[in-house]
This record gives structure tokens, C-alpha cells and sequence, in this order.
């Protein structure tokens, strides 16, 4: 059975290491990608040309994002009584204790900062892949 | 400093092997155990006995409690805006669909549900230590919530760690 990831990341680069480290670490991980907010909402909303594109099991959100900033696409996420259920975990550079206790207080499910280090990003997608794909109960799509 | 986890569990089993799987993987964690729903919100809210009672990093909260149920505390956690920001993962043997789905509903950080046998549940544990109080950032304790009522400053654990200013803007 595939899981669902919605990536929502701009920098192709972290997009690409992103993808490769999933693959090694879980072959059955369907990785998508909305490279702003406007796009995950419509990614997430089935809009557009998200019609046919399923419901993610986990969203790995940036916060840094053109269009609708990730801390915007949290806040709607979390607002919808759909939606809400889906594990959402911000994956960020930022490590601004303002922006740890802003996303907690929108209810992310938990906050990770990105390491700089390619070895240490790729430990981390493995370290997000044991524990919440593995080990964590998610909700069933609905 | 040490990390204050607080597991609201009422099998004394369960909490003799929490105890000793966190005391193997890592000694700096500080473990505070509540036993009904009561209790948790007591502590939660340094109430009566628990007017020192440091705020939790993370709390490990089971569903089926005496007194308050554990759907009740994660409830009140989620709607008080200085708890709500505390990490609340369910740690619990209920297997049930409506329960991961309704946990996820009220905002729970995150669904776990224990393993019936010892060295899975002591792995379990390792992975909690591993991901939430290693990889994962944890809000301050002085995040900037408004201050519970009659809570001081004197009962914040440590002090403020000092960041870098790279934040995103």
C-alpha cells in the first residue's frame, strides 16, 4: 500500500534531496509536491489540477513559501474540520523560537528544522519515515 | 537540562516500564506521572499540590483514565491557550479507528499505540526519546503564552536557551 506525502517546499534543491532520501528510505512512499501555499491548498482542496490526486497521509510544510506564506497554509489546515486530522509537520531552516511557538500554537503536529549537512538531512527523512510512517498511528482517509 | 515528560497513565505497570525503558535510553529526561485525568489537569495547571510543578516539554497521555478521561485532558489541552502548545502524544493499547481519528480531531501531536509485548514497547519508548526530545524542536517553556493565573516566573525551569536570529521572516 502506498503512503500519501504531500510535500510543500520552493527550493528544488531540498525538493530533490527530499525525494531521493524517501526513496531510499521507503519505497512505498508516494511523494507529491506543491512548490507554494496556493498550490498545497489547491493540492489539499482537490482543485484545479489536483481533481484526481489523493488525500494525504503527512504534510511536510516549509514555512518559507511564495504566494501563501507555510505558517498561512498551517493556520488553514487546522482551521478545516477535514483537514485538521492530517498530520502536519513543518520542516524548515528556521529555527526562530517565535516561529517553533507560533506553529505549535496553530496546532502543527510537531516542528523539525532542516540540517545543513546532506548526511543529516537524509538522516532526518529516515528519522520522519520510522517514526511517523512506521511507528505512528495515522487517521484513515475519510 | 533536564527534559520534564509527563505521563498520565494509570497502570502501574505500564508506568514502572515507561520509568525504566526512558531511564535506559536517556537519563536526562525527568519523569512526572499522573494517574487519572484529574491529576494531569491538576499538574498541568500547578494547582493544590502542584503549585511547583514544572511545565512539561512533552506529555505521554493515555486514553482510557479513572476520573477524567484521557479524550477530556487532550480536550482541555487543546482549548487552553498556554497548554496548547505542549507536544500531547497518545500513548495508548486502544487500537480503535474512531480513537486514532477522533485523537487527531482534537489536535493530538500524534497517535502511538503500545505494544503488548515488553521489548517492542521498550522500543517504542526509545523512538519517542529518539524523535520527540532529540530530532524534534520543542517550544520554550517561556514561549511567550500569557502566564496561567497565579503561576510565577520562578517556576519556569532554566533558563532560555539562546538562539540564533536566522529565523525566516
Amino acid at each position: 500500500m502506498t503512503i500519501e506525502v504531500l510535500l510543500v517546499e520552493d527550493n528544488p534543491g531540498d525538493v530533490r534531496l527530499t525525494q531521493e532520501a524517501f526513496r531510499d528510505a521507503n519505497p512505498s512512499v508516494h511523494l507529491h509536491v506543491a512548490s507554494d501555499g496556493v498550490e498545497a491548498m489547491a493540492f489539499l482542496k482537490r482543485e484545479g489540477s489536483h481533481t484526481a490526486d489523493p488525500r494525504p497521509d503527512l504534510i511536510l510544510l516549509d514555512l518559507n513559501l511564495p504566494k501563501m506564506d507555510g505558517r498561512q497554509v498551517l493556520a488553514h489546515i487546522k482551521a478545516d474540520e477535514k483537514m485538521k486530522t492530517i498530520p502536519t509537520v513543518i520542516l524548515t531552516t528556521s529555527d526562530a523560537e517565535s516561529d517553533i511557538a507560533k506553529c505549535y500554537g496553530l496546532q502543527a503536529n510537531c516542528y523539525l528544522t532542516k540540517p545543513v549537512q546532506l548526511p543529516a538531512f537524509e538522516a532526518l527523512v529516515r528519522s520522519i519515515n520510522d517514526f511517523w510512517l512506521t511507528k505512528a498511528r495515522l487517521p484513515q482517509s475519510q | 537540562m533536564p527534559l520534564e515528560v509527563l505521563v498520565v497513565e494509570d497502570s502501574s505497570g505500564d508506568i514502572r516500564l515507561t520509568r525504566e525503558a526512558f531511564r535506559d535510553v536517556n537519563p536526562f529526561i525527568h519523569l512526572e506521572v499522573a494517574h487519572d485525568g484529574v491529576e494531569a489537569m491538576a499538574f498541568l495547571r500547578r494547582q493544590g499540590a502542584y503549585a511547583g510543578a514544572a511545565r512539561p516539554d512533552l506529555i505521554l497521555l493515555d486514553l482510557n483514565l479513572p476520573k477524567m478521561d484521557g479524550r477530556q485532558v487532550l480536550a482541555m489541552i487543546k482549548e487552553d491557550e498556554a497548554l496548547k502548545t505542549i507536544p500531547t502524544v497518545i500513548l495508548t493499547s486502544s487500537e480503535a479507528e474512531a480513537d486514532v481519528l477522533r485523537s487527531y480531531q482534537l489536535q493530538a501531536n500524534c497517535y502511538l499505540s503500545k505494544p503488548m509485548h515488553f521489548e517492542a514497547f521498550h522500543g517504542l519508548v526509545k523512538s519517542i526519546n529518539d524523535f520527540w526530545l532529540t530530532k524534534v524542536k520543542l517550544p520554550q517553556q517561556d514561549d511567550g503564552d500569557e502566564p496561567e493565573p497565579g503561576a510565577h516566573a520562578g517556576h519556569e525551569q532554566g533558563p532560555k536557551k539562546s538562539r540564533g536570529t536566522k529565523g525566516e521572516q
